[in-house]
């Protein structure tokens, strides 16, 4: 039995030992091991979008009869449907269709912003990237397009995103 | 269900044999690992004290953050930088000795009956704990904030509760604005805050609870984190940019393990590690277990309402009311849902002295498994049966070393449910019984499964704690032996060594005078 009195010198020396242990073991897996989150070579595009897709019917304007029968601040000319299109989505890389499929509008009325986040690791250099899109269901095949030959640097991260005041599709 | 006992009982047995090697460097009142709550609220404080100096300094402009950072770790290195190392190192000791603190409880089985409210109030602890650490990286906002930062939120978008993907919020260099760094030192402020409070709640039902460690230990653990913040200063990574992922990360495994394994599996899975280990933890004290004993029972007319074991009581399980016969008198109250049926309570009360002339003992709080007037009844009789030149009386543990084994013809062992349930006038009264000597056995301090039954024990036999061993008792003839269920060898040479100090007194030196018991029948 090691005599626990502070001045003894194994008690402190078994001390000083866990304490370096505890220092150790706090210090090195702190930092350690190093995580590689991206191989080589690699780069990220993210497709991602917030975008409120078109109504899924036409506007129309309300005849007199039927302005009449509202309440005189309800009374706005032009009515349109609440539901929102769906956005279809394809998006290639060399030829190779990477995502494809359909992402409907939030909300239970189905009026709110369709939203996608997706991310793809590919190879570094040059790559032909396409997107189309449609975000109205009155529109056959694919109303909003863009493809462009893109070089990525490693560990770059291409965004693939819409908007309406960008003019569409953009990559950032 | 069956392999879950002996697995935990081999563990236990593991983790006893470490424990037991560094009681022989630090003792049991120093001994981190007899101490890791203690430890985690002191990690927890250190975190909290460096934190607030790290605010003052903290620029949450989204440009000025990591500048303001990297000017106190570098620049400011001797005050800035050695607290922003301990504020990082204390929050990782404190994960660190709260998981240990997890499997120690599991080990000893400390997770079910009335130890339930405990258990499952810790579990929300865990998240809040990484949920305080992980908010820590992203104020850093370097690349490894960067990457914790974005994939939480890929994590959380798992879920449908965001109206558009967290995520986006990083999508762009700039899309993040000032007031992002503003809410997260909101977060990483309330949220250690809630944290607290957690604890606080855990805490509730243990009484005397071990929030601070021993002098001792608390400076050894601050020299330890200031020689590491000194030799390994904590860094930052490269100033976060959205534009580039982080591909090589000097990443903290205590707090960020979470992202490498999501990216290796997926964000489903990881929820789905994530809830069934939550509700695995949730779960442990639903399980089948052995039905807890008796609680303790107040026997109101041998009360007499002195608060002894009210305030000895480990689980706060005991209240005082008015005495309904005794105007201006107290009477003590178990409350059976936190009375842990350990029996400290009987070993506190005055009325289980076994001095006195009733015929039957009956005391003012008692458990009905093992009641003090049946241990006084037992005690007379098996040393009355004693034979040879050193009679022995040994009172044992139920959790501890098995003293039974111990039992000869010389030796008489009494088991109790916890030695805690000894009342100190019982050794007297075994000394002036026809015993020549009384060795006291049960768990190491901080081994007790009731926590408080080897210290007030101790403290009790030593004349520190009511009620005290009375003075006029011989030490000499008093042997004080821990050992837990593995260190029957020990105790068994502890006895040996015992009888043969008592064999070296002589017949007569330092033996109180006999007593013979005088009982006054009750009709």
């Amino acid at each position: 039995m090691v005599n626990k009195s502070p001045t003894n010198p194994v008690a402190i020396a078994g001390q000083a030992l866990f304490y370096g242990l505890f220092a150790v073991i706090i210090g090195y897996f702190s930092t350690s091991p190093k995580y590689r989150h991206l191989d080589d070579n690699t780069s990220l595009i993210k497709l991602s979008f917030s975008y409120h897709g078109e109504p899924v019917g036409e506007c129309r304007e309300r005849t007199p009869e039927e302005l009449a029968k509202l309440a005189p601040n309800m009374r706005t000319p032009r009515v349109c449907p609440r539901e929102r299109s769906p956005i279809t989505v394809k998006f290639d890389l060399d030829g190779k269709t990477l995502y494809e499929g359909m992402v409907r509008p939030a909300g239970l009325s189905k009026d709110g912003a369709s939203t996608l986040y997706r991310r793809f690791e590919v190879p570094a250099g040059e790559h032909l990237v396409s997107v189309k899109m449609n975000d109205n269901v009155r529109v056959q095949g694919f109303n909003l397009v863009k493809e462009e030959k893109m070089t990525l640097k490693p560990a770059q991260i291409l965004v693939v995103d819409v908007r309406k005041d960008r003019g569409g599709i953009f990559f950032e | 269900m069956s392999a879950n006992p002996s697995l935990r009982q081999s563990g236990l047995a593991l983790w006893q044999r470490i424990e037991h090697g560094l009681d022989a460097f630090f003792g049991a009142s120093g001994n981190p690992l007899r101490h890791l709550g203690a430890l985690g609220f002191y990690f927890l404080w250190i975190a909290l004290a460096t934190g607030v100096y790290l605010f003052i300094v903290l620029d949450t402009g989204v440009e000025d953050i990591h500048t303001s950072i990297q000017y106190y770790t570098h620049e400011q290195w001797w005050l800035g930088g050695i607290l922003r190392s301990l504020h990082r190192y204390a929050a990782d000791g404190l994960v660190l000795v709260m998981l240990l603190h997890i499997v120690r409880e599991f080990l000893y089985g400390r997770y079910h009956g009335f130890r339930w409210f405990s258990w499952v109030t810790g579990v929300p602890v865990l998240w809040l704990v990484y949920a305080s650490g992980i908010g820590g990286y992203w104020l850093v906002w370097d690349q490894l904030g960067q990457f914790s930062a974005i994939a939480s939120a890929e994590w959380f978008d798992w879920l449908p509760v965001f109206r558009e993907p967290a995520a986006r919020n990083f999508l762009t260099p700039g899309a993040l604005g000032d007031r992002f760094f503003s809410l997260l030192v909101f977060l990483h402020i309330g949220i250690p805050l809630l944290l607290l409070l957690a604890l606080w709640v855990h805490i509730q039902r243990v009484a005397h609870s071990d929030v601070f460690p021993s002098r001792v230990l608390a400076l050894g653990m601050f020299v330890t984190l200031l020689a590491l913040s000194l030799v390994k200063p904590t860094v930052s990574h490269g100033k976060a940019d959205l534009s580039m992922v982080p591909v090589l990360l000097d990443i903290d495994w205590y707090y960020l393990f979470a992202h490498p394994l999501m990216y290796l599996t997926s964000p489903g899975a990881l929820w789905g590690m994530a809830a069934a280990f939550t509700l695995l933890l949730l779960a442990l004290p639903l399980l089948p277990h052995p039905k807890q004993p008796p609680i303790a029972v107040v026997h109101p007319p041998n009360c007499n309402g002195c608060r002894r074991c009210f305030v000895d009581c480990p689980y706060d399980a005991i209240d005082m009311l008015p005495h309904p016969d005794k105007p201006g008198h107290q009477l003590a109250r178990v409350i059976p849902e936190l009375c842990a049926s350990c029996g400290i309570c009987a070993g506190a009360c005055p009325s289980s002295t076994p001095f006195r002339s009733v015929e039957t003992l009956v005391t003012g709080i008692d458990m009905p498994q093992q009641p003090v007037g049946a241990l006084r009844e037992e005690m007379e009789r098996r040393i009355a049966a004693l034979d040879g030149p050193v009679k022995i009386a040994v009172f044992g543990c139920a959790c501890a070393a098995d003293a039974a084994r111990l039992e000869d013809r010389s030796t008489a062992v009494l088991d109790l449910m916890c030695t805690g349930l000894l009342p100190p006038s019982f050794v007297e009264y075994a000394l002036r019984g026809g015993a020549d000597g009384v060795l006291v056995t049960g768990c190491r301090e901080g081994s007790c499964a009731y926590r408080l039954g080897t210290r007030w024990t101790e403290e009790r036999l030593t004349g520190r704690r009511e009620p005290y061993l009375r003075p006029t008792v011989p030490a000499e003839r008093l042997r004080i032996a821990w050992a837990d269920g593995h260190e029957l060898s020990q105790l068994k040479a502890e006895l040996a060594h015992f009888h043969q100090t008592l064999l070296s007194l002589a017949a007569d030196e330092k033996r109180p005078r006999a007593y013979t018991p005088r009982r006054i029948q009750h009709g």
